[in-house]
């Protein structure tokens, strides 16, 4: 009854790979939701909650010692800019790293292929950021702790170009993972090196000129200067090469996507 | 079509890289089965994975024109948190097929019932197997790859499996990886034997199955006394039973005329 189908799989896979890579991410994204977040409980909301938890726990630390970064701009503003951009570039290589090691027996399918497995990754772990990130703002706004941005095209792009930077590096990471074991055990302490550097508890325009030349090499930190530029940009000068961040994380992205064609070549552990 | 051209991998070891297969040339064409035979760690799991796709050769080049299935009854695309039916669904997702049709095929096949709700995670090796057999029938594959897929499940399931695979997937081109001359004799049109990672190819049964055993050191003198054994090997394991029964039988006899021969004695 079944063995009576008109066309088989490969057939429709011969017909257009974009399609057949659309349909292997999607399944695959949904597949991630589900073993992450599960049936039960509060399910998918958890998408959402967990990044939103860390970042009310750590605006209401920052509550507590108003006035630091002085000027008109509110802890609220300042937090909700900083956090969710961090969480947006660090989860993505963390949750890559074992891409390979617990998908890789989806490799028999063959439509399945290494870069997908990576892409559903960094699209569940984007979507999770964003929506988080969304939602916490929107809320904000709603409570009246918060002004809308006043350019939203510059938050959008930070944002994009954060998510191109974060993808780039869960490549690299990852790949470099999966051929050397301490990649992965280095690559902890390192995303906490990075995390105060990348500006989330300070503006560029705060720190002694010296300084800032250096620390604007920093990928992240340009683009979380265009996101609070675009979100509060009225109220402190902000210091970013858009242009930098392009050619970086085009280089990035090139490094990882081909440390991700030596994956297959290792030896199976499945 | 499926054709393998100088086809080479290497594994990378501590002591550098180990070639598994070498220069492998090979074409099969559609409606083909083919036997795969070898020792342990010859390289028969590797082939299937290369030719599945699962891995890539170290040098060469595989043309696929055939989709080609994943390995039959393999477990391990399972993701143990997720439920049977959410793995079902998994597959017919990334094979864009009709998830109903398949759901219940693969629920009247599998016998799982409402286990099927209920995470793999939870379920015995058998049925898993079941399961694992089930999904790989949903989708209509021109090519299938069995890796000794008939030694899992009791003998109704093995027998509900060779239906679906030899009967009704009769026209359909098969790789049939097996140690096991019952699985072998009469469903290959002609067989691969390997060897450290290197293809003979054979036609006739009796032929590649005396090298196998050569190599397994389990050797005839020849291949017609081979070939004897097997074909007599049911009436050869009665022959053994019907002598093991006489000698229980006459023991059992012996002891009786003891115990008579100690009662008349006992009764003087």
């Amino acid at each position: 009854m079944l063995s009576s189908g008109t066309t088989g799989p490969g057939a429709q896979a011969r017909k257009s790979p974009l399609a057949v890579n659309r349909r292997v991410i999607g399944a695959l994204f949904l597949r991630e939701m589900l073993t992450r977040y599960g049936r039960n409980n509060i399910g998918f909301l958890w998408l959402f909650m967990e990044p939103l938890l860390f970042t009310v726990v750590v605006i209401s630390v920052k509550a507590a010692r108003i006035g630091v970064y002085g000027s008109a701009i509110s802890s609220v503003a300042f937090a909700v800019t900083g956090w969710p951009a961090l969480m947006l570039w660090r989860n993505m290589p963390n949750r890559c790293s074992g891409a390979v090691k617990s998908n890789r027996s989806l490799l028999h399918h063959q439509q399945v292929t290494i870069p997908d497995l990576f892409i559903a990754r960094i699209v569940v772990e984007f979507m999770a950021a964003s929506t988080s990130f969304v939602f916490l703002t929107a809320g904000f706004c709603a409570v009246g702790k918060l002004q809308p941005p006043e350019d939203i095209l510059k938050v959008v792009i930070a944002w994009i170009l954060l998510a191109w930077f974060g993808a780039g590096l869960a490549l690299t990471v990852a790949a470099l993972t999966d051929r050397f074991v301490i990649v992965g055990n280095l690559w902890r302490p390192m995303s906490y090196v990075l995390m105060p550097v990348s500006g989330i508890a300070f503006l560029v325009e705060n720190l002694p000129p010296a300084y800032q030349k250096i620390i604007l090499w920093v990928p992240m930190l340009n683009c979380v200067e265009l996101l609070r530029d675009g979100w509060f940009g009225s109220l402190f000068h902000a210091y970013y090469d858009i242009g930098y961040v392009v050619v970086f994380n085009l280089c990035l992205s090139f490094v990882g996507l081909s440390l991700l064609r030596q994956i297959g070549l290792t030896p199976s552990d499945e | 079509m499926i054709r393998l051209t100088n086809v080479s991998k290497d594994y990378l070891t501590r002591a550098g890289p180990r070639r598994v297969i070498h220069n492998v040339n090979l074409t099969i064409e559609p409606g083909e089965r083919v036997g795969i035979l070898g020792r342990n760690g010859a390289g028969k799991s590797t082939l299937i994975r290369l030719i599945s796709g699962a891995e890539l050769p170290t040098t060469g080049k595989i043309v696929r024109n055939m989709s080609v299935s994943w390995p039959l009854a393999f477990g391990g695309a399972f993701h143990s948190s997720l439920t049977g039916a959410d793995n079902v669904r998994f597959i017919c997702r990334i094979y864009g097929v009709d998830f109903r049709p398949r759901f219940e095929f693969v629920r009247d096949f599998s016998e799982l019932g409402l286990y099927l709700n209920e995470p793999v995670g939870t379920y015995s090796s058998g049925m898993k197997a079941r399961l694992a057999f089930a999904i790989s029938m949903t989708i209509d594959f021109d090519c299938y790859l069995i890796d000794e897929v008939m030694a899992v499940g009791d003998a109704r399931f093995r027998e509900r499996c060779k239906v679906e695979l030899f009967e009704k997937r009769r026209d359909k081109a098969k790789l049939i990886v097996s140690h096991s001359h019952q699985s072998l004799k009469g469903n290959c049109d002609r067989f691969l034997l390997i060897e450290d990672g290197r293809v003979e190819e054979h036609d006739d049964f009796n032929e590649v199955y005396f090298r196998y055993k050569q190599l397994i050191g389990e050797g005839f003198d020849t291949v017609q006394q081979m070939a004897a054994v097997i074909e007599n090997a049911p009436v050869a394991a009665l022959r053994e039973e019907q002598k093991r029964l006489k000698r229980l039988l006459k023991a059992a006899e012996e002891a009786k005329k003891e115990s008579q021969q100690e009662a008349i004695r006992g009764a003087d």
